[in-house]
């Protein structure tokens, strides 16, 4: 439990953070500590897992967090946004200054960002939107134009609306009960959004069934979406094979990779939204596969590395966001 | 003076009697972003199959009190990739391997091992007989004396000779003793156990099974008592077999409690989940523990629960 050895450049770390400040925001809450050393490597999208329940926890398994912020004081610190909704998260709400998490992070693959200066629209549903804002300054650094467009059930549970409105070129609102903004969800308004704002690349983190529409949506309108996949995890570090899901990799071979350190950050169009929750009888290894030829027909023509398992499986997806946040959101994770 | 951590597997020292458990830590190498795998004794490669496997649908895990429940399915890159790749890697590293292999008939599991004969480097083999046997509608190979037997015969007989063959056992059988004789006498240089116990939790919200495959494999804190109780009745019946523990170890107390049980060597599972340096610190600790008891050896300390009056030792 001590900060792990390797201090290797790049890479996660396991670290004793002390918690700076614990605050509710809305409906969620969201804890500041300092670590340094996740700060210094974290790019957009990554994620941290985090330990709860403290020494001989009966909660073995870590809750998985995208990291909203980092900042430099006290040599660097990390904020994370969750809802708190399982015994895992009410224990972490009840933290208070100066306690000590333990810490792993920064994990899984960032989002690529344009080469060029864009128009970027960012998508987030509930505290999912979390990791689009420090995505948004790193756009914006690169010079393209960030649109927000956030949703949720009801105007309490749209994280980030003031940042989104104060930071972005325009902010689009929608709640299912119209408390705040437009009354629906954020698929109704995304048309209309792309048009306005000239879209040329999607960023989407939230809800499965968000991202799977909004990816269906971006497709239509053939703009290239990368989405942050909450899927349940266990380790969070690429051990235990829980988070996996079906995604299609640049062979055109469909592989169960896993959403820690494959993704969260996938291509849209490359992960199979109506299979997850199943073994596609056509992925890597399902039962009664067989290797196809290597340069059988890949989508794109391509038929690039037929790859040999699952580790490199979603390379094919390597852009990405992370999602939202805590416990991922699927019951059975416990939140 | 520290305690002399260091212990036999076959024909190899380990430096301490830590391993990481069979599914639990991959093939290592994203432990080895967190700890130095050379540093554990063994490293216990997931399960492998002939053949790539995806593993059963999402969701694939529960947490629950103490444990967890998980329902994997074995997926993985196959035995050809695991050869080429993961080996390697892990020799490289200066790790020694512990490689864990499946199947679902006794022909398969005995190609498994001469693919394996093949390879150098292999500290031992770890039979994983909590499979399904395709052969006998399904029965799993750890349940049935003659099926484990039939398997271990098959594996042993084509690994290399001087590589080790541990049986993995089920602790879900009337009696544990039983299979663990018919695995010896076939063959079996040691047991591993326990594997995790069937298990099923239901998520009263959805009102639905939490696993998409209903079922999954309870481990974790939860299934320590099991662990402990098997490792105990086995090293009581066959005195003189390496047993390799594990069940729910957390920390350096822990693996004692195995180690005093019976088991010479202690694998960690679930326990990396929640702190990918588990083992590391696991060493650490049993080292702490053994020298507050003044322990020189940890073989010492291995079944010494068995003996009358242990608990006069100062
Ligand atoms: C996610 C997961 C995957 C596992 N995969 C395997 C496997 O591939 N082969 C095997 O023999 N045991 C497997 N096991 C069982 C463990 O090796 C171990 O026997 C069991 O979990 C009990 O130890 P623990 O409580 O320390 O986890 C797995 C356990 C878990 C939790
Ligand atoms: S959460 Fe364990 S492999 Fe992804």
């Amino acid at each position: 439990m001590t900060p792990a050895r390797p201090p290797s450049e790049s890479g996660p770390l396991q670290v004793r953070a002390t918690v700076l400040t614990v605050r509710r925001v809305d409906a969620y809450h969201a804890i500041t500590a300092v670590a340094p050393g996740i700060a210094a490597r974290f790019r957009p999208g990554q994620f941290v897992a985090v330990a709860v329940g403290g020494p001989d926890t009966s909660m073995l398994l870590r809750r998985a967090f995208s990291i909203h912020d980092v900042r430099p004081d006290h040599g660097g610190t990390v904020e994370f946004v969750f809802a708190a909704r399982g015994r895992g998260t009410r224990w972490l709400a009840g933290r208070r200054t100066r306690d000590v998490l333990d810490l792993v992070g920064p994990l899984g693959r960032p989002f690529p960002v344009p080469r060029d200066p864009v128009n970027c629209l960012l998508v987030g549903g509930g505290y999912g939107s979390a990791p689009l804002f420090p995505l948004a300054a790193r756009l914006r650094e690169r010079s393209c134009t960030v649109d927000f467009l956030l949703g949720a059930a009801s105007g309490d549970r749209v994280f980030g609306a003031l940042t989104a409105r104060r930071t972005g070129r325009s902010a689009t609102i929608t709640t299912a009960d119209g408390s705040f903004g437009v009354r629906g969800v954020v698929t109704d308004v995304l048309g209309q959004v792309i048009h306005d704002a000239r879209t040329d690349v999607i960023y989407a983190c939230g809800p499965m069934p968000m991202l799977r529409q909004v990816t269906a949506l971006a497709r239509r309108y053939d703009i290239p979406v990368q989405v942050a996949v909450e899927e349940a995890m266990a380790c969070g570090i690429g051990v235990c094979m829980t988070c996996v899901l079906p995604v299609v990799g640049t062979d055109g071979v469909t592989r169960m990779v896993r959403s820690c350190v494959d993704g969260p950050v996938f291509r849209g169009e490359l992960v199979r939204w109506d299979d997850i929750g199943t073994i596609p009888f056509d992925a890597f290894g399902a039962p009664g596969w067989e290797p196809r030829p290597r340069r059988a027909a890949a989508p794109d023509g391509g038929g690039a590395r037929a790859g040999d398992g699952g580790e490199d499986g979603a390379r094919g997806g390597d852009g990405g966001a992370r999602g939202g946040d805590g416990a991922r959101g699927r019951p059975g994770h416990g939140a | 003076m520290a305690p002399d951590l260091r212990t036999r597997l076959g024909g190899t020292e380990l430096p301490n009697p830590i391993l990481t458990a069979s599914g639990c830590a991959g093939s290592g190498r994203e432990l080895a972003q967190f700890t130095d795998v050379s540093k554990i004794g063994a490293i216990v490669t997931k399960s492998v199959m002939l053949a790539p496997r995806a593993g059963r649908p999402t969701p694939r895990m529960a947490e629950t009190s103490s444990g967890m429940l998980n329902s994997i399915g074995l997926q993985g890159p196959g035995i050809d990739a695991f050869l080429q790749r993961d080996l390697p890697w892990l020799l490289s590293r200066g790790a020694r391997a512990v490689v864990s292999i499946a199947g679902s008939t006794v022909e398969e599991f005995g190609e498994r091992a001469a693919r394996l004969a093949g390879a150098a480097g292999v500290t031992a083999i770890e039979v994983n007989i909590s499979c399904p046997n395709v052969e006998h509608r399904g029965q799993v190979f750890a349940c049935d004396p003659v099926d484990a037997g039939a398997v271990i015969e098959a594996v042993r007989a084509r690994a290399r000779p001087e590589v080790p063959v541990f049986a993995k056992l089920s602790p879900d059988v009337t009696d544990i003793v039983a299979i663990a004789r018919s695995c010896v006498s076939a063959g079996a240089d040691g047991l591993s156990m326990i594997n995790t116990l069937l298990g099923m939790v239901i998520d009263t919200e959805t009102m639905r099974p939490a696993l998409a495959g209903l079922t999954g494999g309870l481990s974790g804190p939860a299934i320590r008592p099991v662990a402990v109780r098997c490792v105990w009745q086995v090293s009581q019946a066959l005195p003189g077999v390496p047993i390799i523990g594990m069940g729910g170890v957390m920390t350096g107390r822990d693996a004692l409690e195995l180690m005093l049980a019976g088991a010479s060597m202690v694998s960690v599972g679930t326990a990396i989940f929640h702190d990918p340096s588990a083992c590391a610190r696991i060493v650490r600790e049993l080292d702490e523990e053994l020298a507050r008891r003044g322990v020189e050896k940890a073989s010492e300390i291995v079944g010494l629960a068995h003996e009358a009056r242990a608990g006069r030792r100062s």
